[in-house]
């Protein structure tokens, strides 16, 4: 815990002020006329990228339960695909899996007439389902390798204990696996979310305009290239921080360490 | 003689005939392990009220009988007949009907050498976790009844309590608690105090030595031999998988014909 008196010792005041400082020439002598214009843009883009990550990891993390699960416990024909699904995902670049889902299947949907007759065109034909879809299956099939070692991980005799009072399977799996191996793993999950944010800013290459995306119409439209950049690592700084003191109470809320 | 455990080599037609039917019935039980054969064919029989006592040196198999009966380990050819009702087994022993299973296991409840207490649960949760979720009681119920027996077992100030704050005695006085919130017809104890620190071990004992009182059927796998003596209405000794002696303590451990039971009390006394 840092008290205000373990804040007072000589060399953190030096860097406090030191900070203070730099804060107040970046207030004083950059340029930030420019932000009363790109303001309503810019909290667009901020909220674009906060329900990105969120829809993102929440699905993602559905996802990978299962992936985990076939890895630990399934039979083969359950097990390869699930971890050729995740060597694939973890072997290549997120980018690179963006752009092949805009741009490939963005470009075979078209060709079929009833998907451009069917209901979902009106979404298909936007870059957001895809830069979704994308970075929800990139967050899959990390936290599916994550899982696996988490299921593996719960003592067997957690297990055994909920088998020998005649608790069945699926019970079993909902009240005792899954919430011990989540645990085990929350810290994982919270490091690996805070990397599912800064992944965020690839899908501003398939215009879709999440914060990032607005910086960059700023440095475009004003050639102001520092104060932006600046403002943009602050916002992102900000939700890594708010991501970290989520999983922090998480994991405070338990027993602790087994 | 309080009970009548039958020796492995009687005949089946001298089991049914049995006046009362058994609690637990097991027999010429095998379980192998790849080539390793653990049993070589156990018979044993306890009676409603028993208490069977298993004692035998590591690797005679013990653990793995005790395992069997509630089917955590499959065994590998035998019979298992829980309170008159035979466990449907395919041919290479695995459960042949898995509800079964289930609902036999929730008539007997398994306390371990290591506890095996649910570690992302407090312990009045531990309790109420199968009442309430397995054998669907009204949780308010469930509760009720999970504080009496914390009381019971000398824990009622620790129900908020994480099973890893806990004492080794605590967390086995806890998972005594939760056995019995099953109302279970049975007991299986796998060598309760094992795990525990010597001065631990007799906080344990007590609260089985209240149950075996109270007339309970369990079946306790111990290395306490003086503890067995005195609660244990049967005695079995198991020597590399076969049973080896048994009869009731005072036989077992006063006079013991084997040779190899007398060199095994010899070395544990």
């Amino acid at each position: 815990m840092t008290t205000v008196k373990s804040l007072m010792q000589p060399h953190r005041i030096v860097m406090m002020a030191l900070f203070a400082a730099f804060v107040l020439w970046c207030a004083l002598s950059m340029r930030w006329d420019w932000i009363p214009k790109y303001a309503p843009l810019a909290l667009e883009g901020l909220w674009t990228t906060l329900w990105i990550l969120v829809v993102t990891t929440v699905l993602g993390f559905l996802l990978a339960i299962p992936l985990g699960l076939a890895q630990a416990i399934g039979p083969w024909y359950l097990s390869a695909p699930a971890r050729l699904f995740c060597t694939v995902i973890r072997g290549t670049p997120l980018l690179l899996q963006i752009w092949l889902l805009y741009y490939g299947l963005g470009s075979l949907f078209p060709q079929f007439p009833w998907i451009r007759s069917s209901e979902l065109w009106p979404y298909l034909r936007q870059a957001w389902p895809y830069a979704v879809m994308a970075l929800t299956l990139s967050y899959a099939g990390y936290e599916g390798e994550v899982m696996r070692g988490a299921f593996s991980g719960v003592a067997k005799g957690q297990l055994e204990a909920a088998k020998s009072f005649g608790m069945p399977r699926f019970t079993m799996f909902r009240r005792i696996w899954l919430p011990q191996a989540i645990r085990n793993v929350l810290p994982t999950l919270g490091g690996e979310t805070i990397l599912q944010l800064k992944a965020t800013p690839l899908v501003a290459t398939i215009t879709v305009v999440e914060i990032y995306a607005v910086s960059s119409r700023v440095r475009a439209d004003t050639f102001i290239v520092y104060e932006p950049l600046l403002l943009l690592a602050l916002a992102y700084m900000i939700i890594a921080g708010l991501i970290g003191l989520a999983f922090k109470r998480f994991e405070n809320q338990g027993p602790g360490r087994r | 003689m309080p009970s009548a455990a039958l020796a492995d080599q009687a005949p089946p037609t001298a089991q049914a005939t049995a006046t009362q039917r058994a609690a637990v019935q097991v027999e010429d039980l095998h379980k192998s392990f790849g080539n390793l054969e653990v049993l070589k064919g156990v018979s044993l029989t306890a009676k409603q009220g028993d208490v069977v006592a298993i004692i035998g040196g590591s690797g005679s198999g013990k653990s793995t009988m005790l395992r069997c009966i509630n089917f955590l380990e499959t065994p590998s050819a035998g019979k298992i007949i829980i309170d008159g009702e035979e466990i449907e087994m395919r041919a290479d022993g695995s459960p042949a009907n898995r509800r079964q299973i289930e609902r036999i296991r929730t008539r007997l409840a398994m306390v371990f050498q290591s506890f095996n207490l649910w570690s992302h649960r407090t312990l009045l949760e531990n309790v109420i976790e199968v009442p309430v979720h397995v054998l669907k009681q009204p949780r308010a119920e469930a509760i009720a009844k999970a504080r009496k027996l914390l009381v019971r077992v000398g824990l009622a100030d620790k129900e908020e309590a994480f099973p890893a704050f806990l004492s080794g005695g605590q967390q086995q006085r806890a998972a005594i608690a939760r056995a019995l919130a099953v109302d279970p017809g049975v007991m299986l104890f796998d060598e309760p105090t094992s795990a525990l620190d010597p001065e631990l071990v007799g906080e344990v004992l007590t609260v089985i030595r209240d149950l075996a009182a109270e007339g309970r059927t369990m079946l306790l796998v111990t290395h306490e031999m003086r503890f067995a003596r005195e609660v244990a209405d049967h005695v079995v000794y198991l020597y590399q998988g076969r049973i080896e002696e048994q009869g009731p303590p005072a036989e077992v451990f006063g006079n013991p014909k084997s040779e190899r039971l007398q060199q095994f009390l010899k070395s544990v006394s």
